[in-house]
């Protein structure tokens, strides 16, 4: 059980960890002054998350092992198929559309993940998760309203968020689906279980994408969906290349300090 | 500083007997340092200043987002990241601030950055400088947010409110950056020879571009005189260099390491530093658009704005098409 919730824990805090190393790339790039600062604060957001995660994730591998991981440990010297974040997050940021449509996708199953775990038998997800919570209704928020401005825009933005959402959908089955480390760990009341969050999930993605005038996909093969993705370490061809920008500094001078 | 050089537009300093009622009101007004705000009367050509100092000034804070943002995907640690995030979010918060305080001016956010992007109004030389290791991500804290706070103090107190206001929340958190660049040095100075060579590495680089971020010497300022007088400026050039090389030599004996400067000593008679010439022929060729990264900011830039195009035209169209459907519904 205990390996089962240091897992569970890298997979809570690799989603957030990866997505705001992607927000990180988008620094001084954005569209307006305005979305650089607000895109920044989630990244932000989502950065200290991971490091609340990872710090848990830490101390439960001390627990079982006795050698547990710093977040810098776990952060920098884990390879990509030691990584449990969903495909999703770890998708390219491409145009502002993409990022924002990625975003969206992944904060409306955030948001409602974060509440369930709000109240989990495991008295420290469970003040996580509270706290993450207040900040991740303020993305989804955000994320919506910026999928509702560009999908109801001009024609040009419309078509650039249609066409986002058909290729981001695929990655979005993975967020439902429930394999064995998962399934003991909601048995026990400490896990969330993702089945139950596709109904409401996809209540309010419906309601959105009405408000934004795009299309929700029929469903396709979902990626990574059955045992075999992300939460696995089955990711897309776009992690290791992530992470080896993301990790070359510590790697290069494993005896340092920073 | 973040903005060098600045064109008044005038070839010498009025004298009281030519100035008509207006202007001799508006100087009595500003030699009682009486702050002037938007709405009141100001003589074109301290507004031009004003206007391309402080759009200047602006565009400084977001190209400068630049040579840092380069190592956020890449710092070494997850505290160290998290703290670029925010310094260089705060930068972005600079600019808009600026933008603002320039916009009082009647000049709209958009003309300034179509004016930046076609090269007609610069932004700090500074940024022009490449950020080749994480060390420099603690010397540009330490030393170029170090050297904008020694300019920007003096502004805190410039004539022109909107300015003076936007610049006290500014140096504010400028002073965070500054200590935090210098701890970074510090992790680096205290750390691996490999890390402490990094750092002696980066001071190397950016000791004589910051020197130069305080404009050229006194004696060559052909500006400086108006902008005294109308309190845009408050301090000369050579005197804001020499305290911010009194003040950054102890710093630097600190940590250890060696201010690339053979002629860098203490004056006993003067009470402060005596340093080495500057290469001002290297400051006007990366003024002129020859330093080593010009182009890549300038590239970068002029992408981020086209490329968000779309986003911006889409959010004007999405909040006009909400507008018309609820006069409809009313
Ligand atoms: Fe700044
Ligand atoms: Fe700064």
């Amino acid at each position: 059980m205990k390996l089962q919730l240091f897992d569970y824990l890298l997979r809570l805090a690799d989603n957030d960890l990866v997505l705001a190393q992607r927000l990180g790339e988008w620094v001084g790039k954005g569209p307006v002054l305005e979305e650089d600062i607000a895109s920044t604060n989630v990244g932000l957001d989502l950065l200290g998350q991971a490091r609340l995660w990872l710090a848990y994730a830490g101390e439960v591998e001390a627990r079982a092992d006795a050698v547990g991981r710093s977040e810098d440990q776990l952060a920098f010297f884990r390879t990509d198929r030691e990584f449990r974040n969903l495909l999703l997050v770890e998708q390219p940021n491409g145009h502002y559309g993409d990022t924002i449509t990625r975003q969206y996708l992944f904060d409306q199953w955030h948001v409602l993940l974060l509440a369930e775990l709000a109240t989990s038998r495991d008295s420290r997800i469970a003040a996580i998760a509270a706290k993450a919570l207040k900040e991740v209704r303020y993305h989804v928020e955000r994320s919506s309203q910026w999928v509702i401005r560009l999908g109801d825009g001009t024609d040009v933005s419309h078509a650039r968020m249609q066409a986002a959402v058909d290729a981001l959908w695929m990655y979005t089955g993975e967020m439902f689906s429930v394999d064995e480390t998962e399934r003991a760990l909601i048995d026990a009341g400490i896990a969330a279980d993702n089945a139950a969050l596709a109904a409401p999930w996809r209540a309010a993605v419906q309601s959105v994408f009405a408000e934004a005038t795009l299309d929700v996909p029929a469903d396709p093969w979902m990626q990574g969906a059955r045992g075999r993705g992300g939460k696995q370490g089955v990711h897309t061809e776009h992690l290791s290349r992530m992470l080896a920008e993301m990790q070359a500094l510590p790697r290069m001078y494993p005896e340092a300090r920073w | 500083m973040y903005a060098q050089m600045i064109d008044t537009g005038l070839t010498k300093v009025a004298d009281t007997a030519d100035m008509s009622d207006d202007e001799r009101a508006f100087q009595a007004r500003i030699d009682d340092d009486v702050r002037i705000e938007p709405k009141d009367w100001m003589p074109e050509a301290y507004r031009r200043t004003l206007i391309r100092q402080i759009q200047q000034h602006a565009h400084s804070e977001v190209v400068g987002m630049l040579p840092e943002g380069n190592w956020i995907t890449r710092a070494p640690s997850l505290a160290r990241k998290a703290i670029l995030m925010a310094k260089v979010q705060d930068e972005a918060g600079h600019g808009l601030y600026l933008y603002c305080a320039a916009e009082t001016l009647g000049v709209s956010r958009e003309q300034m950055i179509e004016d930046l992007h076609a090269g007609k109004v610069k932004y700090s030389s500074i940024f022009n400088y490449p950020t080749l290791t994480w060390a420099d991500i603690g010397a540009v804290g330490w030393l170029v947010d170090g050297a904008a706070i020694m300019n920007q103090i003096p502004l805190c107190r410039c004539s022109f409110g909107p300015y003076a206001r936007a610049m006290i929340r500014i140096c504010k958190e400028e002073s965070f950056h500054q200590r935090q660049g210098f701890d970074v040095m510090m992790s680096l100075c205290r750390g691996t020879p490999e890390q402490k060579a990094m750092a002696q590495d980066a001071l190397d680089r950016w000791w004589w571009p910051s020197l130069m971020m305080f404009g050229p010497p006194d004696a060559a300022s052909v500006h400086s005189a108006h902008s005294a007088k109308w309190k845009i400026k408050r301090l000369s050039n050579d005197e804001l260099r020499q305290r911010f090389v009194d003040q950054t030599v102890p710093q630097s004996d600190y940590l250890g390491l060696r201010i690339p400067d053979d002629d860098l000593a203490w004056n006993e008679d003067r009470g402060h530093y005596d340093f080495g010439a500057i290469d001002w022929s290297e400051f006007h060729e990366v003024l002129k658009g020859h330093g080593p990264c010009n182009r890549d900011r300038m590239r970068t830039r002029v992408n981020a704005w086209e490329d968000g195009a779309w986003v911006r035209e889409a959010a004007v169209a999405h909040a006009q098409k909400r507008d018309a459907r609820a006069k409809a519904a009313a």
